[in-house]
């Protein structure tokens, strides 16, 4: 859990994590929950070639508070408030590169704020709102099937 | 970087600032064209002159007239500045010189294109095989793994090896001297080059990337004017650019969703590979259409079988289908070694995939019902993914795979012998064999273990399997398989167990990959610097030539050094095509 690189940020995020949270119970009780954990190994239930089945802890939590840890792919732009959290670090950028896809499994993230990237090496922890089923983002065109919207992210798992 | 802006701002103003270009004219010049095939004759008019001062003519007479139709001619065309020429559709039915030229003012531009006849048909049915990125390296180290080598001579030859026919192919575009995989197949499947990320057309100044002149692929002229079956196999995702090329028209090859249209357009016969995902309505969780259509259920309506496992696979073909869409995975169909022996990759997620061999045969059983013949297109794709990824053993096994599904091929044609039996590549990969890398030398590091010369002793791969694979690839003394480009990264010369290699990441500053920390973990891992440009994630194509081998009727024409275009003029004589 100790991450050397990031320790102020650490501590940064966790003050606005909690100023978030003194907001959020004063707002109302639903959205103050402790956020459910999801994994990229329990998105589906089933994963198959006509197409892939929510598993009922995603769906139960449509629309409530979860975090996943995973790896944020090359974003659009330098300071994005949208990118893509990916179950394993890419070694390709499927925005730049034509003979790129994007695996199946992704999860889109809309940060609550514009914020700086790090690495596709890195691993981060990203808590927010789950919105569950298809949608394509207005501005860029892109369909994901699972997106965490009003989100932050920290280094590390 | 810096460098590269402020060169890329000078061309720009200086392309800018001169005299405006000559005319282009769509096919270029030296193009070899099919008699009786169809393509758009398109003139760019730089400058955008007026549709009334613009004249193209065709052996001296007007273009419109010796092809029965009126041009389109469009001024400021997408906006550039040029006056765009079109006669769309057209073709030429006779064998000849043609000499076309554009005027505008008192300037001329003039190419010159030879339309090829063909003699009678000598081959009933022709199946393509493409070892995508499979070169000379390649060849030799799969030889090795899977033949043996002891005291100089092998233990026996690879299917590909063992072809009364040899050429030494050259697959450079119109616009580089280094291509890719579409660019290099719609060679193939057009018998015209073109440019890199581009399927069946020519790049003209579109902005839409459809919108580009087409040349005809082999696909539309055997759907156009025979009876004859056609089958599309691979292992990558049906709508990348290798299986693609048999069918589609873009600019772009990244363009899945309209190529798996171009597909349904075509209707091959027998369709097989990954990437389903673009097969499925929008609404369907894992799908990356932009639309509600579903492409699985429209080529049901079509008369064909669906299948998603091997199982099903050969169920269709025991029931004697003649028509089945395979798709046995949302992304790529793993590769040999994950499918056969690390069960690493997808394997879990989908346990009961095809490889390249079993998807050839089935392909063969279904397409050879046809009494007309069939013409079959194979391609063995992550020889070149593996090669991108830096993974020389996951590279050599889909190598061995290739060979296997030629042997199922050579199987055929033993019975079959009016079928001719083309095994080529789209590009090379820098790759070569160097020496061994030998486990019991003292050290730790790569280069510690590698011999080289007298100690590049012969390698030590576990016993060979029933299919020619090794049984056991970490092993004391493995092949040096050096890869001449490279990201930044990390290396331990040992084989990657748990999964594909992952050589870079994406790096904090937006376009630039750094080493993949996980690399660097690796037991005697060591750091290599790129001497790739810093947007590079992986290893690159090359420009190196690749082997040919062939056999059967037609495949005698094949020697020598020859262009990929020419392979398609072989193989279009061989059936017959002008007629």
């Amino acid at each position: 859990m100790t991450d050397p690189h990031s320790g102020s940020f650490r501590k940064r995020i966790s003050r606005r994590g909690f100023l978030a949270a003194s907001l959020l119970l004063s707002t109302g009780r639903a959205r103050a929950e402790a956020p459910t954990p999801l994994t990229f190994d329990t998105l589906y239930s089933e994963f198959g070639v006509r197409g892939l089945v929510f598993s009922p802890i995603v769906k139960a939590s449509a629309g409530r508070a979860v975090s996943i840890v995973g790896y944020m792919a090359p974003p659009l732009k330098a300071e994005a408030a949208f990118f893509v959290l990916t179950r394993e670090p890419l070694a390709i950028c499927p925005f730049c590169q034509s003979d790129a896809d994007w695996p199946s499994d992704i999860v889109v993230v809309r940060l609550a704020a514009a914020s700086a990237i790090v690495s596709a090496g890195t691993r981060v922890t990203v808590t927010g709102r789950l919105e569950v089923g298809s949608a394509v983002d207005p501005d860029t065109g892109f369909v994901s099937q699972l997106r965490i919207v009003d989100a932050q992210y920290r280094r590390g798992p | 970087m810096l460098e590269r802006i402020l060169l890329t701002t000078v061309v720009l103003a200086a392309g800018w600032a001169a005299p405006a270009a000559a005319q282009t004219i769509y096919p270029i010049n030296r193009a070899e064209i099919l008699a009786g095939s169809k393509f758009d004759l398109k003139v760019e008019f730089p400058g955008a002159p007026m549709a009334s001062d613009v004249k193209v003519t065709v052996n001296g007479k007007d273009a419109a007239e010796v092809f029965g139709k009126r041009p389109m001619i469009v001024e400021w065309e997408d906006g550039n500045k040029l006056t765009a020429y079109w006669l769309r559709n057209v073709s030429l039915p006779k064998a000849g010189k043609i000499e076309v030229e554009a005027k505008v003012g008192g300037k001329s531009e003039k190419v010159a294109w030879e339309v090829y006849g063909t003699p009678k048909r000598v081959a009933k049915n022709v199946i393509f095989f493409l070892g995508d990125g499979f070169s000379i390296a390649h060849r030799t180290a799969a030889r090795i793994m899977s033949k043996g080598l002891h005291e100089g001579k092998y233990g026996g030859e690879l299917s590909f090896d063992d072809m009364p026919h040899m050429a030494l192919v050259s697959t450079a575009g119109t616009d580089s001297i280094v291509t890719d995989s579409a660019n290099g197949m719609s060679a193939y499947m057009t018998g015209h080059k073109s440019c890199v990320n581009a399927l069946g057309v020519y790049c003209a100044s579109n902005k839409n990337t459809l919108d580009h002149p087409k040349v005809e692929t082999m696909g539309d002229i055997l759907r156009r004017k025979t009876k004859m079956s056609i089958g599309v196999v691979t292992n990558s995702e049906i709508e990348d650019a290798t299986p693609a090329g048999v069918v589609a028209h873009t600019r772009k090859r990244s363009d899945f969703n309209d190529i798996v249209e171009m597909f349904y357009d075509v209707k091959p016969d027998v369709i097989m590979g990954g990437g389903s995902p673009n097969w499925l309505p929008k609404s369907t969780p894992g799908s990356k259409r932009k639309d509600e259509t579903d492409y699985i259920k429209k080529f049901q309506d079509a008369g064909y079988a669906f299948v998603a496992t091997k199982t099903e696979m050969n169920k269709a073909v025991a029931e004697g289908k003649t028509k089945i869409l395979g798709l046995y995975n949302t992304g790529n169909i793993d590769g040999a070694l994950d499918l056969k022996y690390l069960k690493k990759g997808s394997v879990s997620k989908f346990p009961d995939q095809p490889d390249v061999a079993e998807e050839t045969r089935a392909a063969i059983a279904a397409l050879s019902k046809n009494p007309d013949g069939f013409f079959l297109m194979v391609e063995s794709a992550r020889i070149d993914k593996y090669s991108h990824s830096l993974d020389p053993e996951r590279a050599l096994f889909d190598t061995i795979m290739l060979g296997n599904a030629v042997q199922a091929a050579k199987d055929f044609a033993a019975k079959h012998p009016d079928t001719l039996i083309i095994v080529t590549a789209d590009h090379a990969h820098p790759v070569s064999i160097i020496g061994t890398y030998n486990d019991d030398t003292p050290g730790q590091t790569p280069r510690e273990k590698l011999g080289t010369y007298a100690e590049a002793v012969e390698p030590n791969y576990g016993a060979v399997d029933a299919e020619g694979y090794p049984s056991n690839i970490d092993v004391s003394k493995r092949i040096g398989f050096a890869f001449g480009t490279s990201p930044d990264t990390c290396f331990n010369a040992k084989p990657y167990l748990d999964g594909e290699n992952v050589p870079a990441v994406a790096g904090a500053t937006k376009g630039t990959y750094v080493e993949n920390p996980k690399a660097c973990e690796r037991p005697g891992a060591v750091h290599i610097t790129g001497n790739l440009p810093f947007d590079a994630s992986s290893g690159v194509h090359s420009g190196d030539d690749v082997l040919l081998t062939a056999m059967g009727p037609g495949s005698e024409a094949l020697h020598g050094r020859i262009d990929n275009s020419y392979v398609f003029r072989v193989m279009a004589t061989a059936l017959g095509l002008a007629k």
